[in-house]
This record gives structure tokens, C-alpha cells and sequence, in this order.
């Protein structure tokens, strides 16, 4: 079990309402992720859910049960870090056990449910070595084992992966995905790297400045974002706003293309542009475009087709894939 | 850094300041362990003779000898148990967010910037005197008698006088090292389900166990070598009760007008001093190498 929900919960520092008021609903087993520029109060909210910051008003509940007031440890959750947190002066093993220990649990049962964490996490071989001998994706993992062994109703993450480097992550992010196949447990997850959100989740919920902008699974946001703010957040590289004559000939304020909805060609289409960088993926060339009448443009196109500094390239967008704003910037449907 | 050009011309550089060090600490040293093998007795300054281990015999038997190693260390054993755990609690204390906390910090540092005879004085003419101190108007005020510390438990005074001297230094260095504690380790403990007094014994103590270390290495080197405060207060009394090495060699000296006795409770003291070095070093140290 582990299914969360928040009701009408808000968060006030002082001066600053960094959460005015959130109404959300975490089903069992799902995978949310939370994901928004710094400073949106997804931490804050994971925080809340914890228990370790106290909620302004409003209501938390797990399992149906009101844990708005209940301290940290009596919620059943357990958090993974940002930075970690083990216990430095403690071996790998006894950083597993420590949950287990401060619940009064046996030696035995004890020593099997380490063994066990250890062995799903590959850590048999580190049990007796500090925190300070191994590496940052080992770190992360007792760091983990120390979440899975307590056996909580949810697993509670705050940017787990940021400290680590770019391939790491990307294996990380697999054998996290893959933990949640294994275990089918509620699992929360915060960051602020949209890839991280679009490849993990059931579920992503886009914050913005403390408030809920949308939320979906990630082809839903993908294919149709509510507003501009989830537009723009939404996928690598961002996608292209046009304003102006163009987007009031669609009837709408601003027009959103994403950067794969271009056709491309070297002699023809309605949008002329000079190209002003391009990026070489190899599968891949981002084209970063001055366009005239419009703007900065970027597209993607195919790695074979030869763009470079200074060339002349046109551009159709895709009309079926086009996504068109009102004045609010909220999502207009056909 | 460490082309074998850096590593010399570093030895050079240091060479000065290692040799003044050297000769700062070998000329006394030296001098003192000379003058413990001769009769020299400024009541008589023109009859200097050698005399063999004959100070050391003197300085060895006299009554006092052993009751001031005794007193010595009890007088660091119990500055150091009050000063620690005091400090602690006081760190513990002064880490929660309070109103008016930069001023709580100073007045709880300011006993450190008292000098030790102006702090036994205030203690033994205010606090601690038996007709107008506080202490005994505390007992007046419950209708008991008031106690006559320096008299009654002269060692015991000095040991919270000095203690009280030395508690802003301990409450300071562990207050730094309870800042520099990782918040979110705390809230993962807490998370884990350990209460106050878990986290106190498996996150903060360990965490401490450095600056502990340090504490107890640099108040042991001067609490070995208190005097000022047992000077002004007691005078070493009554009878030997509240006198250590460093009085005893005092009164050889400069009472009884023995450089070579005194000389000799010199060197003892010193190797006194290493001896608790090494058992401390062995019992704390590997606190340090971390």
C-alpha cells in the first residue's frame, strides 16, 4: 500500500508563500515525479509529504490515514537524498541497518534483510568499507538500501542523481526505473531535469512558482501541454513560440512548434532562415536559426542532412503538430 | 608540489623556524636538567656543588610529592569531565535558534577573556567566600550552613574555578563542530526512525569525536600546569590538600629557595607531562588521523 494524497496543502516561510495550495492524488505503486525550474517548491513539497517541514494548512494523507501531524518516522516513508546523508563513521552495512536497528528489530532478521538489500543493490562486496571509500553511484546505492530495507508504503527522492556524472546518471536512472519494476512501490521523485521526468515516470507533475501547472503521463505533456509554461519546459530543445502575423493566421496568440516538427528543405518552404549555430549530435544536428519575421527558430533535423554556419535553410512546420495559446497563454483545442 | 626543487626549497624556508623552536625548548630544558644534579640553594649561592640524583631523592620523598601527582591529576581528570560533557550540553543548547543569540554566544565565551588570578579572585572573594559570597547567602537562604569551600573542599574549588575558566573554550570548538553537522543526515536519522537520544548517540557524538580529541589534548597541556588559581585562593592548602607539581616546584623554588630541588620537580613534572601525553595519544589519538 502506499498511496498519498494531498488536500488544499499549502507552505508559507515568513513573508514568502512558497506553496499556496496543492490538491494532488499519488496512487499505489505509481512512479510521480515532480519536475520544475529551481525555486518551484517541489522540494518543499517532498519535504512536506516527509514530514520534515511542517504544513501551513491543509491536509496529508497516506493510506487514508491523516499523517499531517505525525512525525517523520510514524509516516512509513523513506527519503534518498540529495547529498545522500549516510552516516559517515558507520560501515555500509551498518548504514543499511540502521532504520532496522532503531525499530528494535532482531539481530538475525536484521542481518538477513541487509544481506538481501545488499544483494539487490550489488553491494556484498562494500558492506564493511565507510561512505568515504566508495564511489558516488555506490554512495547512492547504500543510500538506497537504506530506503528499500525499512520496507516503506513509498520511496521518497530529492534530485538523487544530480551529484553524479552524466553516464553514471544515465545508468542510475535505469536501475531505479528497474527497482520500481521489482518492488511496485509508490515511489515520489523530484528533480529538476525534465529527461529524468519524461524516461522514469507514470506520472509528472509540473510545478511552477508552488503551484501545479499540469499533470499527466509524459507523452500527455508531450503531445498536449495545457499551457505555455508546460510547453516550454517540456522537451529537448525546447519548443519554438511564434507570435505575430503567423500565429493570428492560425487564430491564436502565440503558436508552439517543437523543433522536430520542422520540415526542413534547402530550397523551399514558408520560413526562411539563416542558420546560426548548429549542433552535430551525430544521429541527430540541432539547428539554432535567425528567422526573418519571426525570430530565433531551432529545429532538429536528420544528422545526414548538412547544415552549417551561415547556410540558408527552409522550414514547414508541421500544421497537425502545431499547439496554438490563447492571450493567458493556456492551450487552445482544435 | 612535489618536484624534488619545491621539497627543498621548502626545507630551506622552514630551516629558521625549526631551529628557533629547537633551541627555544632545548636551552630550558637543558638548563633545568642541569641544575637538578647540583646543590644549588640561592640562601647559600656561592656553594654550588654537584650532587649526583640527590634533589631527585629529596624532591622524591618529601611528603608531598605524591599527594600533588595525585592532586595533578585529579585537577585534569576533573576540569576535563566538566569542561567536556559541560560543553556539550552547553554547544547542544546555544545550536538551537534562540532570541538574542549573538549576545548569549559572547557572555557564554566571555569567562575565556578573564585572566586565572583575576578569575580565583572573584570566585574567592565573591562567589565562593563563606560570609558574603553567593554561595553562601544561597545557603542562608535555605536555612543551612554555609560552606567553607577553600577549607572544606579546597581541591574540589579549584577544580571549579579552572573549569569554569576552560568551559567557554570547549563549549566554542564543539559549538563549530555541532554547526558543521550535515543537515540532512540528521533528518535522514529522523526519517529512520531514531528519537533525540539516538541521534545524539550515533550521529552527534561520533561526529564530535574529533573535536573532543582536541579539546582534552590542548586544556590536558595546560591544566597540567595550573597555579595562578591555587596561588590566589588556597595557597596550596590547607597542609599539601590543594597543591600539584607545578605548586610544589614553585614552593622548592622560590619558598625554599632550592634551584636544584626544584630543578629536579622540573624534569619529574616533564616526564609526568609525557607519560599522560602517551596514554592520552594512545587512548584519543586515532580520533585525529581520519
Amino acid at each position: 500500500m502506499g498511496s498519498i494524497t494531498l488536500q488544499k496543502v499549502s507552505k508559507v516561510f515568513g513573508e514568502a508563500k512558497v506553496i499556496p495550495s496543492i490538491d494532488l492524488e499519488i496512487n499505489n505503486g505509481e512512479f510521480v515525479v515532480f519536475v520544475g525550474p529551481s525555486g518551484c517548491g517541489k522540494s518543499t513539497l517532498l519535504r512536506l509529504i516527509a514530514g520534515l517541514e511542517d504544513v501551513s494548512s491543509g491536509h496529508i494523507l497516506i493510506d487514508g490515514k491523516d499523517v499531517t501531524d505525525a512525525a517523520p518516522a510514524e509516516r512509513g516513508l523513506a527519503m534518498v537524498f540529495q547529498s545522500y546523508a549516510l552516516y559517515p563513521h558507520m560501515s555500509v552495512r551498518n548504514n543499511i541497518a540502521f532504520p532496522l536497528k532503531m525499530a528494535k528489530l532482531d539481530k538475525a532478521v536484521i542481518d538477513k534483510k541487509v544481506a538481501d538489500a545488499a544483494r539487490v543493490l550489488n553491494l556484498t562486496d562494500y558492506l564493511e568499507r565507510r561512505p568515504s571509500q566508495l564511489s558516488g553511484g555506490q554512495r547512492q546505492r547504500v543510500a538506497i538500501g537504506r530506503a528499500i530495507v525499512r520496507e516503506p508504503s513509498a520511496f521518497l527522492f530529492d534530485e538523487p542523481l544530480s551529484n553524479l556524472d552524466a553516464a553514471l546518471r544515465g545508468t542510475m536512472r535505469l536501475e531505479i526505473s528497474d527497482l520500481h519494476h521489482q518492488l511496485k512501490t509508490t515511489m515520489v521523485y523530484v528533480t529538476h531535469d525534465q529527461v529524468e521526468a519524461m524516461t522514469m515516470a507514470d506520472k509528472i507533475v509540473v510545478l511552477n512558482r508552488g503551484n501545479i501547472e499540469q499533470v499527466g503521463s509524459p507523452l500527455e505533456l508531450y503531445k498536449s501541454p495545457r499551457n505555455l509554461f508546460v510547453a516550454g519546459f517540456i522537451g529537448s530543445p525546447h519548443m519554438n513560440f511564434v507570435t505575430g502575423t503567423y500565429a493570428q493566421s492560425k487564430n491564436a496568440k502565440t503558436a508552439g512548434i517543437r523543433p522536430e516538427h520542422l520540415g526542413l528543405s534547402k530550397d523551399s518552404g514558408i520560413w526562411r532562415g539563416v542558420v546560426k549555430v548548429a549542433e552535430h549530435l551525430g544521429a541527430d544536428t540541432f539547428l539554432h536559426l535567425d528567422v526573418e519575421g519571426v525570430g530565433q527558430i531551432t529545429a532538429r533535423c536528420d544528422g545526414e542532412f548538412g547544415a552549417y554556419h551561415g547556410d540558408t535553410v527552409y522550414m514547414t512546420p508541421d500544421e497537425t503538430k502545431l499547439h496554438r495559446f490563447d492571450d493567458k497563454g493556456l492551450a487552445l483545442r482544435a | 608540489m612535489a618536484t624534488q626543487n619545491t621539497k627543498t626549497l621548502a626545507r630551506l624556508m622552514m630551516a629558521p623556524s625549526v631551529l628557533l623552536l629547537l633551541i627555544w625548548m632545548i636551552v630550558p630544558l637543558a638548563m633545568t636538567l642541569w641544575f637538578s644534579f647540583q646543590n644549588y640553594n640561592l640562601l647559600d649561592p656561592s656553594n654550588v656543588s654537584f650532587t649526583g640524583l640527590f634533589n631527585y631523592q629529596f624532591f622524591y620523598t618529601d611528603p608531598a610529592f605524591f599527594q600533588s601527582i595525585w592532586n595533578t591529576l585529579v585537577i585534569v581528570g576533573g576540569v576535563l569531565l566538566i569542561t567536556v560533557i559541560g560543553g556539550i550540553a552547553i554547544a547542544l543548547l546555544l545550536d538551537q535558534p534562540i532570541f538574542g543569540q549573538g549576545i548569549v554566544r559572547i557572555l557564554i565565551i566571555s569567562p575565556f577573556f578573564v585572566m586565572p588570578p583575576v578569575a580565583a579572585l572573584v570566585w574567592k572573594n565573591m562567589i565562593m567566600n563563606p560570609s558574603y559570597g553567593v554561595f553562601a547567602d544561597i545557603s542562608k537562604f535555605f536555612g543551612l550552613r554555609p560552606i567553607d569551600w577553600f577549607a572544606q573542599y579546597p581541591l574540589f574549588s579549584i577544580v571549579i574555578i579552572v573549569a569554569w575558566q576552560w568551559l567557554p573554550f570547549a563549549t566554542l570548538i564543539l559549538l563549530t563542530a555541532l554547526q558543521s553537522l550535515d543537515g540532512e543526515q540528521k533528518e535522514a536519522a529522523e526519517m529512520d526512525g531514531a528519537n533525540f537520544l539516538n541521534r545524539f548517540i550515533y550521529l552527534v557524538v561520533p561526529h564530535l569525536a574529533r573535536s573532543i580529541t582536541v579539546v582534552i589534548l590542548i586544556q590536558t597541556i595546560f591544566l597540567l600546569g595550573v597555579y595562578a588559581e591555587i596561588l590566589v585562593t588556597t595557597n596550596g592548602g590547607p597542609g599539601y590538600a590543594s597543591t600539584n607539581l607545578a605548586f610544589l616546584i614553585y614552593r622548592t623554588a622560590l619558598l625554599g629557595y632550592d634551584v636544584g630541588g626544584a630543578s629536579a620537580g622540573g624534569i619529574i613534572a616533564v616526564v609526568l607531562a609525557n607519560i599522560v601525553a602517551f596514554f592520552l595519544m594512545r587512548a584519543v589519538g586515532k580520533n585525529l588521523d581520519r
